[in-house]
């Protein structure tokens, strides 16, 4: 079966066919050619696919396009404003947060979130807040100081926060 | 991984839901967060023909509370929960598991009603909602019907639910001010429990406890319960926490290892919980 969907990706409108079976991390990849996301385990345990969807960070790996339908998604393509990089981004550059790079983008993603939901925090809540994302080359010290870093100098930083909706505590009658 | 071909259907409301799944047959299954379902369908384990998609379904994803008794819609990502001041002000057990399950990207998609249909007895959530009483409020095709969370597990990743029933609501005792502990123990912070341990005070003073991965369902440890009833101290009556269990051995952990990490880990809940002092 197939779809026409709609998205917004990093602000730009995007309207497709899609496959039933088609998982939003493809959509990125393949249709939309947004490489920076990247697959990793491919079963929603590394978190190198991580992207913002509705402003909240999830594992595009494990969600279909067509369920992402109507859906707002912020890639590491996405956090630049006008060339300029996101604190996070600027973080991971100035406390030297990758080595080589592949969980990165959705090391960056991830922590993005984590700063929508705490903007300040403690260095276990970010060990904490980053389970989901795993390295295997920094031992995690040095992102954990980015992430710390980009808290003092910005937080998530404006692409992310324009797109966070109202995620507000379920309501109780 | 790409899943096996199926027809992605969204659910505009109960009644559709129904009325799609009448229409798709038995090879049709319903997605809810999909973090269980999806990395089944893409090792091949699960194929479903249909996927009829709840998620959109606001009614699902209520949060009441009415005469002492939480009323959390099936639909609700552990995310909701973990927001929830009600939640954690009334249910601090619940609120304190759903913060360890998985990561906050899985917490984010995963529902609390998809891990009960599910029935993995290494999740989480089960095990407390043995432990909290919690009743389960289904909907099939001849109507709604109530099953106690203590009889809904029936076995590995088998449960009460009909193909063709809905998981509407789960309601639970509020319980706020009274003592508790969630013990788990995993090799890797997001991996599951290789043990885990629910323990609840109720509102007469007595104790449930329920434990995770000991048994092909989440395990009510009759014996504990019935040796803190005794008067046996708490190291005593954790001791028994295995008997007449049935854990799996796998890689991670053998039988006899998982059994002493339930007495041990049931020690340390119980003591959380209050008991012995």
């Amino acid at each position: 079966m197939r779809h026409d969907v709609e998205l917004r990706v990093n602000g730009v409108r995007t309207t497709h066919t899609v496959e039933s079976r088609q998982l939003l991390v493809h959509y990125l990849r393949e249709t939309l050619g947004l490489t920076g996301t990247h697959v990793g385990c491919d079963t929603s345990n590394c978190g190198a696919c991580t992207v913002l969807l509705d402003g909240v960070a999830v594992k595009s790996c494990t969600v279909f396009t067509a369920a992402a339908d109507g859906g707002e998604v912020v890639t590491v393509e996405g956090l630049a404003v006008d060339g300029e990089m996101s604190p996070v981004q600027e973080g991971f550059r100035q406390c030297h947060g990758l080595q080589c790079g592949y969980c990165t983008p959705g090391m960056v993603v991830s922590a993005t979130g984590l700063l929508l939901d705490n903007p300040q925090p403690t260095p276990e809540e970010v060990r904490e807040g980053l389970e989901g994302n795993l390295c295997r080359c920094t031992g995690y010290q040095m992102i954990v100081e980015s992430v710390l870093w980009a808290a003092e100098h910005g937080g998530p930083g404006e692409a992310a926060r324009r797109v966070t909706g109202a995620d507000a505590e379920v309501g109780t009658r | 991984m790409i899943p096996a071909a199926f027809d992605y259907l969204r659910a505009e409301s109960l009644e559709h839901a129904t009325a799609l799944k009448a229409e798709q047959g038995e090879d049709a299954k319903f997605l809810a967060g999909g973090h269980s379902l999806i990395p089944l369908m893409k090792f091949r384990l699960a194929a479903p023909t249909a996927l009829i998609d709840l998620s959109g379904l606001g009614e699902l994803r209520t949060l009441e509370q009415t005469d002492g008794t939480l009323r959390l819609g099936a639909g609700l990502r552990y995310r909701d929960l973990e927001l929830s001041s009600v939640v954690r002000e009334q249910l601090p057990l619940l609120a304190a598991a759903v913060a360890s399950v998985g990561d906050r990207q899985v917490r984010a998609r995963g529902t609390i009603g998809g891990a009960v249909v599910h029935g993995d007895p290494a999740a989480d959530v089960p095990a407390v909602l043995v432990a909290l009483d919690a009743t389960l409020l289904l909907r099939g095709p001849d109507g709604e019907r109530e099953v106690a969370a203590q009889d809904f597990f029936v076995d590995f990743w088998e449960t009460a639910a009909g193909p063709d029933d809905i998981l509407l609501e789960i309601r639970v005792p509020a319980l706020p001010g009274r003592g508790w502990g969630f013990q788990k123990f995993r090799q890797r912070s997001q991996d599951w429990a290789t043990v885990g341990v629910a323990v609840q005070e109720r509102a007469d003073g007595a104790r449930a406890v329920a434990l995770v991965n000991m048994a092909a369902v989440p395990f009510r440890a009759r014996a504990v319960e019935e040796a803190l009833a005794a008067g046996d101290g708490v190291d005593a009556a954790a001791a028994r926490a295995a008997e007449g269990g049935a854990p799996p051995s796998d890689l991670r952990a053998d039988a006899a290892y998982r059994s002493h990490l339930a007495q041990v880990l049931t020690a340390k809940a119980l003591r959380d919980a209050g008991a012995g002092r």
